[in-house]
């Protein structure tokens, strides 16, 4: 099976503090991979690192053909202004950005499979809507609307679900089904282990250092998920210079 | 006075003030949608950065070439995109906040050009760099400010989607490989061109006023990008060509006085503007059924 993703003894972090240490492993393509693991733990620092934004420390990550454009990420919703007077469905006809780019117009076909997207996610009647009167959670489903016109054959998506109800996670997450089933690479960073358990076949455990990576059912046991726990918090100024693999 | 007298004649009457009227109205449509984009970056006070900067480039061309429209302009130009760029370059390659390197760098830009006007003696004609005289402006620099306000507009026409999203979602525009850095350039760019046209008429200390009055107190009247846009340049010219008359009858310096009619515009927009303006606020309508 190929990978999307292969890393090998990958560390990621800032001004070489690790918050990824040491990784190898592979993310097989078409695979639905949950990253489970407490704050802190290099969760949202590996996906930075897959997209390529964040550039490994030491070791080699390999994306084996992938481009930029081909991922789609879904970072934790700092980044975005949600108060910026756009409306509903030119927020999710930016998905089209890699067939209109900064200049080209949007045809109607590209309009009416932007309203099939808002239908899917559950805001059909949406459109015309400004983002700032929209809910946390109904600003998620236009995010994944957009996610589902971009139609990337690999689909990061970071904490997702956190602080949206169950309805909308519920909804949310049949769309990541539905992407699993046509044959896309999903890498989700989540914190409902149920969840994981129900919908995702493999995880990867990650609390700092890699703590266990394969099928759910394996890699979901308390011991993993306590030694996970035991994680040491913080960064120490003083740290010695990491001399693993190096003989 | 008969309102002809008042409102109009002293347009037909003084090529002067036609040409003031014309500069008004090119600035408004430049510097209108700028100033909407750079409050909705939440950059308005880098305009007013970038304002101060351009002083020590305009002060230099002054002290070459004396009073030479192009070679003052050209110098403000290269001034103010000096700072943009190494304030921008230092916010993306250091972990330093753009408003804090724009500070560090305007900042330097200005005691620059203070040291340049102030070692050059009590010239009569810097007064014309630091307070412009709208009054005054020729041919030459209707010309260059008519030139500015055509280039703005097709500027913003390409890169108008780019800086929107870059704006609102910086993050897609990385992922998507949208060129955010260009286009952020670009704009940066634009800004100052817009503040080179303004100083000819208002001077580098007010040129941004004209830019950044209207853009907020559109704010308080349309919500989506395009009504915002429109409105800014509305309110710059109508302060214009009010702030031109109020000028004209009261024998008042004209720069301040169009600033000082936008000033105006502002805060009855606070008080009156329907959206989120003081009196929607205290005054609300009852509630809606859905």
């Amino acid at each position: 099976m190929t990978a999307a993703f292969s890393l090998h003894d990958v560390t990621l972090g800032y001004d070489r503090h690790p918050a990824v240490h040491h990784l190898t492993g592979s993310f097989a393509t078409g695979s639905l991979t949950a990253v489970v693991g407490p704050n802190g733990s290099g969760k949202t620092t590996l996906l930075k690192g897959l997209t390529g934004h964040l550039a490994p420390l030491d070791g080699r990550l390999e994306r084996n053909g992938l481009r930029q454009s081909d991922i789609a990420y879904l970072p934790q919703q700092a980044e975005i202004d949600r108060s910026f007077p756009i409306s509903v469905m030119d927020t999710v006809l930016l998905g089209h950005w890699r067939a209109i780019g900064l200049f080209g117009a949007v045809t109607r076909a590209q309009r009416r499979q932007a309203e099939e997207a808002l239908l899917a996610v559950g805001l059909d009647g949406f459109g015309r809507r400004p983002i700032a009167s929209l809910s946390a959670g109904q600003f998620q489903r236009v995010l994944f609307a957009r996610m589902l016109l971009q139609d990337c054959p690999v689909i990061l998506l970071d904490e997702p679900f956190t602080s949206i109800d169950a309805r909308t996670s519920a909804d949310l997450l049949r769309v990541v089904v539905g992407w699993h089933g046509e044959g896309r690479t999903i890498i989700a960073v989540l914190h409902d282990l149920d969840q994981v358990r129900e919908n995702f076949p493999d995880t990867l455990v990650i609390a700092r250092e890699p703590v266990a990576w394969g099928a759910t059912a394996d890699v979901l046991r308390a011991e993993y998920l306590f030694q996970a726990r035991q994680m040491a918090e913080g960064w120490d100024d003083g740290a010695e210079v990491c001399r693993r693999g190096v003989a | 006075m008969d309102p002809y007298a008042a409102l109009i004649q002293p347009f037909v009457e003084f090529g002067f003030m036609r040409r003031a009227l014309v500069a008004c109205l090119a600035l408004s449509v430049g510097s209108g949608p700028v100033g909407v984009l750079l409050v909705l970056r939440r950059m308005s006070l880098v305009g007013d950065a970038l304002s101060h900067a351009v002083l020590p480039g305009a002060a230099l061309g002054f002290m070459v070439a004396g009073l030479s429209l192009v070679v003052m302009s050209l110098g403000g130009f290269i001034a103010g995109l000096v700072v943009a760029i190494l304030s921008g370059l230092v916010a993306r390659v250091t972990p330093q906040r753009e408003d804090a390197s724009f500070a560090a760098f305007y900042l330097i830009s200005l005691a620059l050009g203070v040291l340049i006007v102030s070692t050059h003696g009590s010239n009569i004609d810097l007064m014309h760099i630091l307070f412009g005289t709208i009054l005054a402006v020729d041919d030459a620099s209707l010309l260059l400010v008519v030139s500015i306000a055509t280039l703005t507009l097709l500027a913003l026409a390409v890169i108008g989607r780019g800086l929107i999203v870059e704006c609102f979602d910086p993050g897609f525009l990385r992922a998507v490989g949208g060129h955010g850095a260009v286009v952020h350039f670009v704009f940066l760019t634009l800004v100052v061109m817009n503040l080179v046209a303004g100083f000819h008429a208002l001077g580098t200390l007010m040129a941004v006023g004209l830019m950044m009055l209207p853009a907020v107190a559109a704010r308080f009247w349309a919500g989506e990008v395009a009504p915002l846009v429109a409105a800014s340049s509305a309110i710059a010219f109508a302060s214009g060509y009010a702030g031109l008359l109020l000028s004209y009858h009261a024998a008042l310096p004209s720069g301040p006085a169009i600033i000082l009619v936008a000033g105006g515009v502002y805060v009855v927009s606070v008080v009156a503007g329907p959206r989120g303006g003081l009196w929607a606020r205290f005054m609300p309508r009852r509630h809606l059924e859905a």
